[in-house]
Parts: structure tokens; C-alpha cells; sequence
């Protein structure tokens, strides 16, 4: 039992990915999406360097905060309308388990990219090196947490009136305290706190999500598909 | 007596209904009362003035508004847990009047802080807090609305309550870290000088005409909620005659 439901988990992650392979267009959207709104700040606040290094960890964290949420839809869009979620509800395995390969997949498809773009993108925003490995390490560790929470909105918003800005309504007030230890991180870096507060607090979050989000989803996909 | 037989909609609606007018009545004596004390009776604060008179709505609203969210989540998951169709349409009634609370805390909350801060609005931890659980109410709201079987209403909402009330508590303290390791807060509530016993009565009549008022608002929305959910019960046509 416990083999196969690892199966169909493998199963699952290399069908999304696989998915994902063939229709690159929609990965690459979301990430330049990220690329494009924070190259836009500089040009909305001004070059100063001074100014550009203070608001980065922010401007950095909310766009993947925007592209994290933007690239939901996607995450069960195409299986609710052709049905193959259903057929993933009616499965033997656990569904928990099941959501959690599909948070896998998504996560590996938008929230890596993100971070490992992201020392390019702080670059232009002048921080310094050591600046530049915590907050990879921030994105590392808080995204999932983007991916699991945002799970939950997407189940709950499937198939519903303007799903879109729905979701973000919903998914964007629970973001905030990633946000809030995402950029904390990076800030504090720069003192003499140091960061590992932080992206410990941060790393917490990302656990938490990851106990209670998978079980929220599944059952939200219930609702929405019953 | 058993209790239970009111979770039906049908026995709990002409109990609704004989309960509103208590309340209410509660309510407006209370507030009448609590108003007297808090403009006439309760002395001008030597370090604020009269500005401060504005608490007397604004601790009231902003508990309230804290209070309705879990009241809220508590029968969002009685309803999903028991499939009890009383609870659910409980917590979507409750959840406007929640709303409100929040508005109104943060909108005497900025007329507060201009002559107290000399600022509309701070980034204080409460303010924020208090400005991200407004969302939360509203995004519950949409969802309610953005779905059209009430049934699935029901149930995709009170996943979302119970998600938002495990996350109350976390941004509360990630928002009151995050304000206290950026800078020291300039600004307190906490730090307020005590305050008259007066006051407190008054600020407390006023905390219980603030509840009686939510009850009896909730209620009347969940009267309406009942008869348009039921509405071709044939109770409800009797109801009608």
C-alpha cells in the first residue's frame, strides 16, 4: 500500500512536470512575469542606490508573492475542466498525498525558478553579496509555503465567478506573514540581529503549511468537486 | 429541554425572532447609557483632551471584530464538521456585522490618531493587524457570494474561516515582530495612562451594547438567510400565509 501510494505520487509529479515541459509558455509567463514587475520598481521609485538597496528584499518578495498566486489557476485549472480530478479524487490513495505531489510539482515549475533568479534580480537592486545569499535562502524556504497556502485558495475557487481576483483576495491576507520574514530576513542581514531569526520563523511557517494546508486542500477539492 | 431540536432552521426561526427585540432593546439602553458616560459624564483626558472620547466606539468595535471572526469560524466548523445547515448560515450571517466592526475600528481608529499621533494611520501592529483581518472578512464575504449551490457555500467558506483563524494569531505576532525589529513602535495603546474607573464602566456599558447590537443584527440577517434558503418549505409558505 504504502508503495503504491508513493507510486502515484512519483506519478503525479512527473505527469505535472512533464505537463509543464511541453507547455513551457506557461511556466515561462509566470516567471517573467516576476522579472518584469521588479525591474519595474526602480524605474517607479528612482536609480538611487541608497533607496534601491533598502526597498529590494520587499519589492523582491512581493512580486513572488504575485507571481506565486498568478500561476494558481494553473495548478488545478486544467484538471477540474477535463475532468481528470475527479479521477484523482476517486483514487485509492490518499488525496492529501496526492495534493501534496501536485503542490511538488508546482512548486518545482514556479517557486524554484524565482529563486534562483532572484540574485540576478537583487543585483540590479545593489545589495550586497551576503545580502544576496539570504534572501535566496529566504525564497528557498518560504515559497513553499506560498505554494501550499495558495493550494488551498485555488481548491476552494475552482470553477467559481471570477476566479481569478478571487483567489487573490483570498490567498494574498494569508501571504502576509511570509512576506513579513521573507524581506525581514534579508533586512536584518544587514545588522547585527543576523537573519537566522528569521528564516528559522520562516522555515516554521513553511512546516506549518505543510501539516495543515495538504488536508485543507484536499478537502476543499471535495467541496468543489462534489 | 433539548436544546438541539433549535439547530433545526424551522424550530430556531420564531426564536430568532422573539430574541431580536431583547437584544435590540439591550442594545440601544446600553448605548444610550454608555453615551451619557462617555460625553458627559466621564472627565476631558488632561494629556488627550476630548479627542479621546473617540474609544468608547473603538474598543468596543475593534473587540467585537476580533470576537465575530472566531464566533464565526466556530460555526463555520461546527456546520462543516455535524453538516448542520443552521450553523453555516449562522457564520455567513454573523460575517457582515464582523466587517463592520473592523470598518468602524479602523475608521475611529485614524480619527483617533490624528490629534493623538498627528498621523491618519500608523504602521502600528494593531492597526495593521486589525487592517489584514478586514481582508479576511472580505475575502470570506466574496467567496460566499462568488458561489452559487449554498451548500458548497457553505462549506468551501468554512474551510476558508478555519484557515483564516489559524492564521489570526500567527500575523498578529509576525506583524508585532516585524513592527518591533524594524523600529521601536513610536506609538502605544499599551502605554496609555490608566484610566479613570469612570471610563472604564463606560468604555464596558458600551462593550455590552456592542454585543447585544451584534446579536441582534446577526440575528435578523439570519432570519433573512433562513426564509430565503427555505423558501419552499412549506413552513415557510405557512409563515406567509
Amino acid at each position: 500500500m504504502a508503495a503504491t501510494a508513493a507510486a502515484a505520487c512519483g506519478a503525479v509529479v512527473a505527469r505535472d512536470l512533464l505537463i509543464a515541459a511541453r507547455r513551457r509558455s506557461d511556466v515561462l509567463t509566470t516567471f517573467f512575469f516576476f522579472v518584469i514587475v521588479v525591474s519595474l520598481f526602480p524605474l517607479g521609485v528612482g536609480p538611487e542606490p541608497d533607496t534601491l538597496r533598502e526597498i529590494a528584499p520587499g519589492v523582491v518578495w512581493v512580486s513572488a508573492l504575485l507571481a506565486a498566486m498568478l500561476s494558481l489557476a494553473r495548478m488545478f485549472g486544467a484538471d477540474y475542466a477535463d475532468g481528470t480530478l475527479e479521477q484523482v479524487v476517486l483514487t485509492a490513495q490518499p488525496l492529501t498525498l496526492l495534493v501534496l505531489s501536485k503542490v511538488l510539482a508546482h512548486w518545482l515549475t514556479t517557486g524554484l525558478p524565482l529563486v534562483l533568479m532572484a540574485p540576478l534580480l537583487g543585483l540590479q537592486f545593489d545589495l550586497p553579496g551576503d545580502a544576496l545569499v539570504v534572501l535566496m535562502i529566504a525564497l528557498l524556504v518560504g515559497t513553499p509555503a506560498l505554494s501550499l497556502i495558495g493550494a488551498v485558495g485555488a481548491a476552494l475557487t475552482l470553477g467559481v465567478r471570477g476566479g481569478g481576483a478571487l483567489t487573490a483576495l483570498l490567498v494574498l491576507p494569508l501571504y502576509v506573514p511570509v512576506l513579513v520574514f521573507g524581506a525581514g530576513a534579508v533586512t536584518a542581514s544587514a545588522t547585527a540581529m543576523g537573519s537566522v531569526g528569521h528564516l528559522s520563523l520562516l522555515g516554521a511557517m513553511s512546516l506549518v503549511a505543510l501539516v495543515f494546508a495538504p488536508w485543507a486542500t484536499a478537502m476543499a477539492l471535495r467541496i468543489s468537486l462534489e | 429541554m433539548n436544546w438541539l431540536k433549535y439547530s433545526s432552521p424551522q424550530s430556531f426561526y420564531p426564536l430568532a425572532g422573539r430574541m431580536v427585540p431583547w437584544f435590540m432593546g439591550v442594545s440601544v439602553v446600553l448605548g444610550l447609557i454608555g453615551l451619557y458616560i462617555a460625553l458627559f459624564a466621564a472627565p476631558t483626558d488632561f494629556q488627550q483632551g476630548d479627542a479621546y472620547r473617540i474609544i468608547f466606539i473603538h474598543v468596543p468595535a475593534a473587540w467585537m471584530s476580533m470576537l465575530i471572526y472566531l464566533v464565526m469560524a466556530f460555526w463555520a466548523g461546527i456546520g462543516l464538521a455535524f453538516n448542520t445547515r443552521l450553523s453555516s448560515m449562522m457564520a455567513h450571517a454573523l460575517a457582515p456585522t464582523g466587517a463592520l466592526m473592523t470598518f468602524i475600528a479602523l475608521w475611529t481608529g485614524a480619527f483617533w490618531g490624528r490629534p493623538t499621533w498627528g498621523a491618519w494611520w500608523v504602521w502600528d501592529a494593531r492597526l495593521t493587524s486589525e487592517l489584514i483581518l478586514f481582508f479576511l472578512y472580505l475575502g470570506y464575504l466574496s467567496l460566499v457570494a462568488a458561489i452559487d449551490d449554498p451548500r458548497r457555500a457553505d462549506k468551501a467558506s468554512a474551510v476558508l474561516a478555519l484557515v483564516g483563524a489559524i492564521n489570526v494569531p500567527i500575523i498578529y505576532f509576525s506583524v508585532k515582530w516585524w513592527n518591533t525589529l524594524h523600529q521601536g513602535s513610536s506609538v502605544s495603546i499599551t502605554r496609555a495612562p490608566s484610566m479613570a474607573s469612570i471610563m472604564l464602566a463606560g468604555m464596558l456599558v458600551m462593550v455590552f451594547a456592542f454585543w447585544a447590537y451584534s446579536i441582534a443584527a446577526s440575528l435578523m440577517r439570519l432570519r433573512c438567510e433562513i426564509l430565503e434558503r427555505e423558501r419552499n418549505a412549506g413552513w415557510v409558505r405557512e409563515t406567509r400565509r
